[in-house]
């Protein structure tokens, strides 16, 4: 009978560790899902570094880059993941007021992002170079306006994130979600790094 | 208002449709009757549309594959009756716009929404309960995962009553699929059927990886996991590292349709190319996913029903893993005739035949497991001796077509038509249906009849047979697929003979509603009260049939592969601790319900061009994920003395048998 009891004691200890640490398990699944978010944005690299030289006689990137306004935009997103970073560390110290405030400046600085971005997309197709002109135009305003989207949908998950750690505070739940959020946020940092490099450094050069 | 829907949407002058609608819709009226005159609305409710129960959701997901398996076989006895008239003069009875969206509605419906929910219910019915777990990972993401195949299995089921199907073929290749060529609503039909699906199958995808990797019982180590949850672990892997690619894929598709972009015409730069490649480098993978979990379940039954562990398990791991990784580097064999170059084709028919090793390897570890053992010849057996020489067939007539040179004089041809069904059936198919019977006592507490299931087990194999084998011969006489007429009077004999072997199908499945029928009736003579009806070997079966809402009173601890069987062999199978821990469980939710059909209405809406209801729909969506988010109040605590009274009912219920059980020492062979 000792056995039993041990058994069953063993099966109590692991317990709450099955069902109590899904802050973990959260954050991993999130890690998953951005992986597969990576393939999304790969298989649409793919389709651009296919389609870059089919202009069918339109513009080509070197006729319509504007490099010094996109490190511009650059610039706000890369600073948005410094900011997002002491949100971080203040919400790891427990101080809500400061983690706000880092998550508010994240969030100026993404929507700026998205504002010069559609900006930029709003004088190519007034110029006469929008979407629908070439394979080319397709696959750029596809590829980066898809990463806006991403971000967009950060900005509005941000926002739910501050009004949540607004009424309740740093608790576990928030702060894995804030931790989600973290990922999704560098994530895209990321991916703009490459769309950078690979769509206005190389389509300029 | 209504975009471009309007009355004449509605297919008036198909008599055809017209009676398959008022059938369906005499049949719902009378179903919906049914639930309003027992008030089981409410039961409906909080038992199953709000469940988060893997088992129940796991039961939902079989229940809509096999009404999809009716429309999906439906369609093919259809084309079959077509083909085996409509030779020279005759024109058969089915119009060629009619016809065309027929073979496409079968193929999407039976690879998605057919095999897909099945395996995947199978998944979610076996996988928890075989690491010990109490639940997935993620509860509400599954309920949500299950909503949002089902807002897919719902377009493509009204596109048959609003608009059209697409006429395309499955694969939608363009620029056939294109605005240009596809003018009305059945590719968008199409489109959003899939992006939905798929996006519910995505989310099962991570759910699953996070639920086996971060959930197993206590001592369960990598390679202690049941040969089954590995085989949906590889598919898993599978389905996240391939489902993206068809998001993106038919993302660029519509956006070619709706915002008149280029990336697949043939104006301004597009390339059509590049979409059969995307579209494969997802579609092959997702025949290894369908299939990967058929080899873990005849592993399992072959493994219970010989009364042996399975023989190479590690081996059929490896095996597992060197097909998920080839999966991916094949896909180009879908299209040797584009022309790549001899190089090219020749890397991907290698690839494709290298596959062969270890799919080989997995058939003859299932052979070594049934050598000296005592087989059982139940219905899952049969299922699976019919699998081992129908899929060997299959699988040999697809190593013949990875060669690049005879694939250039087959490729679209019935010989390949008769290949893949070999393998989706002959694999797939026989791999679900024989899961369905080794797990439906676990689910439902009582076994299926046996002498029907083996009548269906024969029809359907004879059936195949003689459905698909001429097939292989009109595709060596130059037979092409999706003719819905031909001038040829050498391929009308084969062809009505395929049609019989469709027949003989169709009586394999009545058999199988036959038997459900007969089984329900009868549930209490083939009542399962040991929850273990086979002499199981993994922790499934260590808990009661069906399982307590909890699964696991106690979650067990692992010592071994075979857990169960190990502690059959122990005399500690059916040990009761001195008392229970309060169990922590999820609470319901309606959000996954509320947010799939918002899903089906948000599809609907871009079908048609109603913009004004998508944009409600999305924000709809949204506005369900983040108010559920706000929701703290997602999970509660069952407390020991309600476990103790569960656990107290069943015990008492069979303590006799189980004790039989217990000291019956298991013959274990070599």
């Amino acid at each position: 009978m000792s056995s039993t009891v041990m058994h069953s004691n063993h099966a109590v200890a692991h317990d709450d560790h099955e069902h109590h640490d899904t802050g973990g398990n959260t954050v991993f699944g999130f890690w998953l899902y951005l992986m597969t978010d990576c393939i999304l944005f790969a298989s649409v690299f793919a389709t651009y570094a296919v389609l870059v030289n089919h202009t069918a006689g339109g513009p080509s990137g070197k006729d319509i880059f504007e490099l010094p306004y996109v490190l511009g935009e650059t610039a706000l997103l890369l600073v948005s993941s410094c900011t997002y970073g002491f949100a971080m560390i203040a919400a790891h110290r427990g101080f809500k007021g400061p983690t706000l405030a880092w998550l508010a400046a994240t969030f100026v600085l993404g929507a700026g992002f998205i504002g010069m971005e559609l900006n930029e997309f709003h004088h190519l197709i007034a110029e006469g170079f929008g979407p629908d002109k070439s394979a080319f135009l397709s696959s750029f305003f596809t590829l980066v306006g898809m990463h806006g989207l991403h971000v967009t949908a950060g900005l509005v998950w941000m926002i739910v994130m501050m009004l949540q750690v607004c009424r309740r505070g740093l608790t576990d739940r928030n702060n894995t979600r804030l931790m989600c959020l973290s990922l999704f946020w560098h994530f895209l940092d990321i991916v703009w790094i490459c769309v950078f490099t690979i769509v206005y450094l190389m389509g300029t050069i | 208002m209504f975009g471009k829907l309007t009355l004449e949407a509605v297919p008036f002058h198909e008599p055809i449709i017209m009676i398959t609608l008022a059938v369906v819709a005499i049949a719902g009226l009378g179903i919906f009757g049914a639930i309003t005159y027992y008030r089981k609305w409410g039961y409906l409710w909080t038992e199953w549309l709000t469940s988060v129960d893997h088992k129940k959701i796991g039961v939902m997901y079989i229940l809509v594959a096999l009404i999809m398996l009716l429309r999906g076989f439906a369609d093919a006895i259809m084309m079959r009756g077509q083909l085996a008239i409509a030779e020279g003069a005759s024109q058969g009875y089915l119009p060629p716009e009619h016809y065309d969206q027929i073979f496409t509605a079968h193929g999407v419906i039976m690879i998605i929404f057919m095999a897909m929910p099945f395996m995947v219910g199978l998944m979610n019915i076996a996988v928890p309960l075989q690491i010990g777990a109490r639940d997935v990972a993620f509860p509400f993401l599954n309920s949500l995962s299950f909503w949002l195949f089902v807002a897919g299995a719902i377009l493509v089921n009204v596109s048959l009553g609003v608009g059209e199907f697409a006429r395309t073929g499955w694969v939608a290749y363009p620029p056939l699929a294109e605005l240009g060529y596809s003018p009305g609503v059945g590719v968008d039909y199409y489109i959003w059927a899939l992006q939905l699906s798929g996006l519910g199958t995505l989310l099962t995808g991570v759910n699953f990886l996070v639920t086996v990797f971060k959930m197993r019982a206590p001592g369960m180590s990598w390679m202690k996991i049941p040969v089954f949850t590995w085989a949906c672990t590889f598919t898993n892997v599978l389905i996240v590292a391939s489902f993206p690619i068809l998001t993106a894929t038919l993302g660029l598709l519509s956006l070619d349709r709706y915002l008149d972009m280029h990336f697949f015409t043939n104006e301004l730069g597009g390339n059509a190319m590049m979409y059969i490649n995307l579209f494969w480098a997802w579609g092959h993978p997702e025949v290894y996913i369908l299939i990967l979990p058929a080899f873990g379940i005849f592993s399992e039954v072959i493994s219970t029903f010989s009364g042996k562990k399975l023989f190479g398990y590690t081996s059929m791991i490896w095996a597992s893993g060197a097909i998920t990784v080839l999966g991916f580097v094949v896909w180009l064999h879908h299209f040797f005739t584009m022309g790549s170059g001899a190089n090219v084709n020749a890397f991907f028919g290698v690839a494709t035949m290298v596959i062969a090793v270890p799919t080989g390897v997995k058939l003859f570890s299932w052979l070594f497991t049934m050598f000296r053992g005592r087989v059982q010849f139940t219905t899952p057996v049969l299922w699976t001796l019919g699998f081992m020489v129908t899929f060997t067939v299959g699988g040999m007539t697809g190593v013949l077509l990875a060669v690049p040179g005879a694939d250039y004089v087959l490729h679209n041809s019935l010989f390949l038509i008769a290949h893949f069904h070999n393998t989706i059936i002959g694999g797939a198919v026989f791999g679900y249906l024989a899961g369905f019977t080794f797990w439906f006592p676990k689910a439902f507490g009582f076994k299926l009849d046996e002498r029907l299931g083996k009548g269906a087990f024969w029809c359907w194999i004879t059936g195949f047979f003689v459905a698909f084998m001429p097939l292989y011969v009109l595709g060596f006489m130059g037979m092409t697929r999706r003719l819905n007429h031909y001038d040829n009077p050498m391929w009308q004999p084969y062809l009505i003979v395929a049609f019989f072997g469709a027949g003989l199908i169709l009586c394999g499945i009545l058999f199988q509603l036959a038997q459900l029928v007969v089984s329900l009736r009868n549930r209490e003579s083939l009542r399962d009260v040991t929850g273990d009806p086979w002499g199981g070997r993994t922790l499934e079966w260590s808990t009661s049939s069906p399982p307590p809402f909890y699964n696991f009173a106690v979650t067990p601890s692992v010592r071994a592969l075979d857990a169960f069987q190990d502690m059959k062999e122990r005399g500690e199978a059916y040990l009761r601790p001195d008392h229970y821990a309060p169990i922590h469980m999820p609470k319901n939710t309606s959000a996954g319900l509320i947010i799939g059909l918002l899903g089906a209405v948000f599809g609907f809406a871009l079908v048609w061009h109603i913009w004004w209801l998508g944009a409600v729909s999305f924000i709809g969506m949204i506005a369900t994920f983040i108010a559920r988010s706000y929701n703290e109040d997602v999970d509660y605590y069952v407390q020991p003395d309600e476990v103790e009274r569960i656990e107290n009912l069943h015990h008492a219920n069979f303590a006799a048998p189980r004790q039989a059980l217990n000291t019956q020492p298991v013959a274990e062979q070599i």
